[in-house]
């Protein structure tokens, strides 16, 4: 038994069931960022004035993921043409491009992530609070990475370019300066001189954590968005590595077939491209 | 290229009205040039993020012309990827109307979610 | 997607002509798994949908009998179960009956079987979560839609097959998860089936618990659907058979087709509700959890900013279309049977099909009316208020236009249009009391009592329950090549009618009286102060009358049971493929239908209730029966 329409296209409709089904895929998909876009909104919103973080992010790393996302969706997109024009080796080229951008992305993606796992937030119980980078290798101190964030024993712990604020977080302009965080990059060569290195012993820790989701709802929407888009990149990429590679000898029974498939892969990727289109400002920049 | 791939590109050609390999021929420079438009509105947004508009533009302080700048920006991008790059200005129309639903669904769940805020006394308008 | 496929079908010669060839393959012998347990025949899919979803709709009725043995006796160990329960779930879950004074003297009982806190709200949370994600909507959408939607559009399949295959994999495994949970330290979820955060965050101390597992089947339940919704979409879009043109369909196929575009949109905000839920519950998150939240008189150790609000948004944005989800199948179900049973066209079609596409729209922008308290403002409460009651138009419309096609009709009172009649009234009476709830003025003195479980039941229980028996009856012909016992059936017709009353009735009166929804003693906390501000004795007292209704209405069931059992081999036998002199597609095909369901390609030329058309030969005119005019089989007149 075949199911009708699996490569040619419905006469009334002019499409292949594929294709229905992958717009229909992809309309739940924008409902289901579209909620988390909506519980960002809501969070933000919600937010006391002024405890909002900007700039957390590094937005040189952000702008270049942006950009091997955007020359990853024009590959895929050639890739899709040059099959129309029936260069398979063409498509089999942009298409190894566009699983390298994947592979930058992610790799670009986990280094900011190790970043902000290793940066921390010391409340003491002098009420002062120490945020930097902890240096693992002079940190004696064992130093949870992951909930719960409790200190044990005896040790020192080593902040790098510590931004000490006084007392945290009563007044408007003290948890301002906390959101603030590092400096636009410019000025980071300054800002390294500005802010040395800090050692603050256990017994004075109060309480602490790491920027990881736990830190507070920006870090929990940022991990929880970036994350779940991630999760898409990796899927996508493996679908078409899939079809590039292991599945590639269908193009010689069914061209029409493989291109359609090449085709609705390639929708996908650019629904993760256009996600991340969103996510840049968002998380980034505003 | 052996025969099966030649015999591959002609059934390809003929099997699609829409997008023909000549047809297709034609787009690849457009792809291109979308491409690069979508980097440079990259550059731009972020470029837009470090100016403070609402010196310059009506409202002051109660309009946040940041936000408002980077999404047109980003929904301009996202016309260019989903309009040429998924095809969807040439799409057929079942597709069109499957997405009006979404887009409106979509608009309900956004809009009406933070209006439900309005009067509670959790909203912090800020900047 | 389809590479097996593709290179299965590459072994047939004709496959470049599948266009207007199926059907004819020859049929290989599968394996046991393949064909009952991965079968991508969406027939085997419906029904291991089928039969799944009885099961779960069992569980959960002995889940409610049994916490309505708490409600009607609270304190009292449960008979029956009681010790059994005692054993698997532990002390702490299961109590012993304290020592009591009889005649001024001590008397150790120790009857374990105590229904406890925990357990009645894991019982209650998992009873809705069970009903309605687990048992209704795959019974209505999953078990039906599979088995048959594609009959009736003349498709050979669903057009994805395998992921129909995986759809139900997903649906089972979520099933699975749900109930392991009970078995876990903290037992099952116990926060309601809405789960609210924050409680259902912080319920219990340490993860993973109930809720944990609780949100991880859901996104395997939220992942079934949405495939199941794709699949369905796309094959009433691209497999109707050709001449069946959007306003041919049979209204139950716009019934299952308005519903998978619900699934599909409405489903994943919930499912990223579950993701943000998940980090809350695992990674410590605060999404749900305010600033200075204190639990057991302790302040919390998470960072805040969250708001409890945004849940109820993300859940509701489903919750409401869910409601229609499970609604509407039901009244495709029913239409068909009336349709069949009164002998003649439904009154109105073209409106019951526009009726149910408003629903699917207004569905979307009515959630908040389950939050009025939540302390919205007056405007967008107004706004929700109003969009709810529009909503009840389109319902209305539907329920009038299936009301006036039963006027002048030669009705055939068998089993399946006991139960679709049923429906109707039952419906009827869910629906307009619901709008006292659409009001947020009247909805503030009842919002979560007792009045609201019974509007919702009303709607659910012997409404969509009743479509559900109805195209039990009404298709199992279909699918066994027998009758069910008519004697029987309706026997529990009436039974189950007589018993779903009784039950569903005095809570309204319950929740009138203000007997709030979550009581673990059935309100008899209240009992003994002042007539005034407490309850009476009376409208507690009800709590026994309601429960004896429910345990009646467990008995009732048993002669479906049997009937549906026994029927398979014993019942009466079908004498032609067509038994009910049916119009639509699916009755065309052979009895079972066979894998690719059609013997040759189907053409339909008309609509789909032609019923007593004046010179026919027969009192239906199937939609494959040519015209007068057209060429082919000529028509007996």
């Amino acid at each position: 038994m075949e199911i009708p329409y699996a490569v040619k296209p419905r006469p009334d409709t002019g499409l292949y069931n594929a294709k229905v089904g992958i717009w229909l895929f992809l309309a739940s998909e924008v409902m289901l960022f579209g909620a988390l876009f909506s519980s960002y909104i809501l969070l933000r919103v919600g937010a006391p004035a002024g405890t909002w973080p900007h700039h957390w992010l590094n937005v040189i790393l952000g702008m270049i993921n942006t950009i091997v996302l955007i020359a990853s969706s024009v590959t895929v997109v050639l890739s899709w043409a040059s099959l129309k024009m029936g260069q398979f080796g063409r498509y089999r080229v942009f298409q190894a491009i566009t699983l390298l951008c994947a592979l930058t992305f992610m790799l670009i993606k986990s280094f900011e992530y190790r970043d902000k796992f290793n940066h921390y937030e010391f409340q003491l119980k002098d009420g002062s609070v120490v945020d930097g980078h902890v240096d693992w290798e002079k940190t004696t101190a064992k130093v949870p990475k992951w909930i719960p964030f409790k200190l044990s024993g005896e040790g020192k712990i080593v902040v790098e370019h510590a931004n000490v604020i006084s007392k945290y977080p009563t007044t408007a302009e003290n948890h301002a300066q906390l959101m603030e965080g590092p400096a636009p990059l410019s000025k980071e060569a300054k800002e390294a001189e500005e802010r040395p290195e800090k050692e603050i012993e256990v017994s004075q820790v109060k309480a602490f954590s790491n920027y990881g989701p736990w830190h507070n709802t920006y870090t929990a929407i940022y991990f929880t968005l970036t994350g779940l888009h991630a999760l898409h990149v990796v899927g996508g990429a493996i679908v078409i590595f899939m079809i590039w590679g292991p599945l590639a000898g269908v193009y010689r029974k069914d061209p029409v077939r493989y291109t359609n498939r090449v085709e609705v892969s390639g929708l996908f990727w650019h629904l993760v491209d256009l996600v991340w289109i969103f996510l840049f400002p968002v998380l980034y920049l505003l | 290229m052996s025969n099966s791939m030649q015999h591959a590109e002609h059934s390809v050609a003929h099997d699609d009205h829409d997008h023909s390999a000549e047809e297709v021929r034609k787009h690849v420079n457009r792809y291109l040039l979308i491409g690069l438009a979508l980097m440079i509105g990259t550059g731009l947004t972020v470029w837009a993020a470090f100016i403070d508009f609402g010196k310059f533009l009506p409202g002051g302080e109660s309009v946040n012309w940041n936000v408002i700048v980077a999404l047109i920006i980003a929904c301009a991008k996202g016309f260019l990827v989903v309009g040429f790059f998924m095809h969807l200005i040439s799409e057929k129309k079942m597709i069109y109307s499957v997405l009006a639903f979404t887009v409106f669904f979509f608009a309900a769940l956004m809009y009406l979610t933070i209006w439900s805020m309005e009067h509670s006394n959790i909203v912090h308008l800020q900047q | 997607m389809d590479s097996a496929h593709s290179a299965h079908s590459h072994t047939h010669a004709h496959d470049h002509d599948h266009d207007h060839d199926h059907g004819h393959d020859e049929h290989h012998e599968l394996g046991f798994w393949q064909k009952y347990i991965f079968s991508t025949d969406h027939k085997v899919i419906g029904v291991q949908y089928g039969i799944t979803a009885l099961l779960f709709l069992f569980f959960g009725f002995v889940l409610m009998m049994m916490m309505r043995w708490q409600l009607a006796y609270p304190g009292h160990a449960m008979p029956i179960v009681g010790k059994f329960l005692y054993k698997i779930l532990g002390p702490s879950m299961v109590g012993v009956e304290p020592d009591q004074m009889v005649n001024g003297v001590m008397v150790a009982k120790g009857n374990p079987g105590v229904m406890m806190p925990d357990l009645y709200n894991s019982f209650g949370a998992m009873h809705g979560t069970i009903m309605v994600f687990l048992a209704i909507v795959p019974l209505a959408f999953g078990a039906f839609g599979n088995f048959v939607t594609p009959l009736q559009i003349g498709a050979p399949d669903m057009t994805f097959p395998r992921v129909n295959m995986v759809s139900y994999q997903f649906y089972f495994w979520g099933g699975v998860i749900m109930l392991a949970s009970f078995f876990i330290p903290g037992g099952a979820a116990k926060s309601g089936w809405t789960s609210y955060s924050p409680l259902a965050t912080v319920a219990d101390a340490h993860v993973p618990n109930g809720q944990t597992f609780w949100i991880i089947g859901m996104v395997f339940l939220i992942t079934s659907s949405l495939l199941g919704a794709v699949n369905f979409i796309t094959t009433i879009i691209q497999l109707r058979a050709k001449g069946l043109s959007w306003m041919r369909l049979p209204f139950f196929v716009w019934a299952q087709f308005v519903t998978a575009f619900l699934l599909l949109l409405a489903f994943p905000p919930l499912e990223a509700a579950g993701v943000l839920q998940l980090m809350d519950n695992l990674l410590g998150t605060s999404f749900f959890l305010p600033t200075g939240l204190v639990v057991a008189g302790q302040a919390s150790v998470v960072s805040g900013g969250g708001s409890p609000l945004l849940w109820q948004h993300l859940f509701w944005f489903l919750g409401h279309p869910e409601v229609y989800v499970l609604i509407l199948p039901a009244m495709g179900i029913v239409t068909e049977i009336i349709a069949n049973n009164t002998r003649k066209p439904i009154w109105g079609y073209r409106s019951m099909v526009y009726a149910a596409m408003v629903i699917g729209f207004l569905s979307f922008i009515v959630w908040a009316h389950h939050m009025y308290l939540t302390g919205m403002g007056t405007r967008i409460a107004t706004f929700f208020q109003t969009t709810t009651m529009m909503i009840s138009i389109p319902s209305v419309i539907i329920l009038t236009a299936l009301f006036i096609s039963l006027w002048g009709g030669s009705i055939r009172f068998n089993t399946p249009m006991l139960f679709a009649l049923a429906f109707l009234p039952m419906f009827g009476i869910g629906g307009l009391t619901g709008l006292p709830l659409g009001f947020n003025a009247s909805d503030i003195h009842l919002h979560d009592t007792y009045y609201v479980i019974a509007h919702f039941h009303y709607i659910v229980a012997p409404g969509t329950i009743f479509g559900l028996f109805a195209g039990i009856y009404y298709w199992y012909p279909k699918i066994t090549g027998r009758f069910m016992s008519e004697t029987w059936g309706k026997v529990h017709f009436t039974l189950s009618f007589i018993f779903m009353n009784l039950l569903f009735m005095p809570m309204f009166i319950q929740g009138m009286e203000g007997m709030s929804r979550r009581m673990y003693d059935g309100g008899t906390f209240y009992l003994g102060t002042d007539q005034v501000h407490g309850l009476s004795n009376w409208v507690i007292g009800l709590n026994r009358n309601i429960s004896m209704a429910a345990w009646a209405l467990g008995l009732a069931q048993i002669p479906f049971i049997v009937n549906f059992f026994y029927s398979i081999n014993n019942g009466k036998k079908i004498t032609n493929d067509n038994p009910w002199g049916a119009t639509t597609l699916e009755w065309q095909t052979p009895t079972p239908p066979p894998h690719g369901n059609f013997e040759k390609p189907i053409e339909v030329f008309r609509g789909p209730y032609e019923y007593s058309v004046p010179g026919h030969v027969t009192d239906y005119t199937t939609q494959n029966e040519p015209d007068k005019h057209s060429h082919g089989n000529p028509v007996r007149s």
